[in-house]
């Protein structure tokens, strides 16, 4: 929490293929400073976001750090709604199943695991974004 | 109203910065605080003092760091991003084993903290990137 006690809703929107640019990498790295300050987080992946979650990734061929194991993280730092955009998915032939499955445990419910993953419309997503403080696009 | 800026794209390659600069100049001409600006992805290479654009062009650090003498803005350099880039001061250089610092007056090196505490204090953030 900020010094004085506010709570933002923030939203991280995803838009780029995890590896042909930095701004997936360095966005989880803003993502995971924001949950430190306990603010509301949410993250948004669409467009080539949508990639960033795929199963499997290696990277070896192409000498970078795979950091797709962080995102299994964003469970034990609160981060929960994690919003997927259904027509990013389906425009590049891609279904839920070729991605991460992410979850995290709630503490009201005996830390019952459950799925932070959220398919939604991109008519949805706007009315989701239309409430958030402050956005960032990465 | 308060105002949190937040750069991503690098200059002269990128239209960012120039626009984020004259969004500024306007927002202070009718009355509006910065909060703060903050520097990030190759947004850290608008802080370096070592560029040398041609005579007859924009200097746009320079540009960044006489607004900032003139109307006090904080001008924040994401460290860790800068760290990649080589964007250093004087106690980072040391600490580094470098042999130089490169960053401009104005600007200073510090934390992602700094951006979300800008998130949380300002009425907008706005970003300028890609």
């Amino acid at each position: 929490m900020s010094e004085d006690g506010v709570v933002k809703k923030f939203m991280y929107v995803n838009r780029k293929s995890p590896y042909g640019t930095i701004y997936a990498l360095e966005s989880l790295e803003v993502v995971l400073i924001t949950a430190a300050f306990d603010q509301d987080v949410s993250l948004t992946f669409t467009d080539d976001g949508v990639y960033q979650l795929m199963k499997g990734q290696q990277t070896d061929g192409i000498g970078m750090k795979n950091f797709s194991s962080t995102y299994s993280a964003l469970g034990d730092y609160e981060i929960n709604k994690i919003f997927i955009d259904k027509e990013s998915l389906e425009e590049r032939g891609l279904s839920l199943s070729d991605l991460q499955e992410l979850v995290w445990e709630d503490e009201d419910e005996d830390y019952a695991e459950k799925s932070s993953i959220n398919l939604v419309s991109r008519a949805e997503l706007s009315e989701i974004m239309n409430k958030q403080d402050v956005v960032l696009s990465f | 109203m308060k105002l949190g800026i937040l750069i991503n794209e690098g200059p002269y390659q990128h239209q960012a910065s120039d626009t984020a600069l004259q969004y500024v100049k306007a927002a202070l001409k009718k009355g509006h605080e910065i909060y703060r600006v903050f520097f990030y992805n190759d947004g850290v290479n608008n802080a370096t003092r070592l560029a040398t654009p041609p005579q007859d062009d924009r200097n746009i650090t320079k540009e960044w760091s006489s607004l900032a003498k003139d109307h006090g803005i904080d001008l924040v350099v994401c460290v860790a991003a800068a760290q990649r880039r080589g964007i250093l001061d004087k106690g980072e250089a040391e600490r580094n084993g470098k042999d130089s610092d490169n960053i401009e007056d104005g600007f200073r090196i510090s934390g992602l903290g700094q951006l979300v505490e800008a998130g949380i204090q300002s009425d907008r953030l706005i970003t300028f990137g890609d």
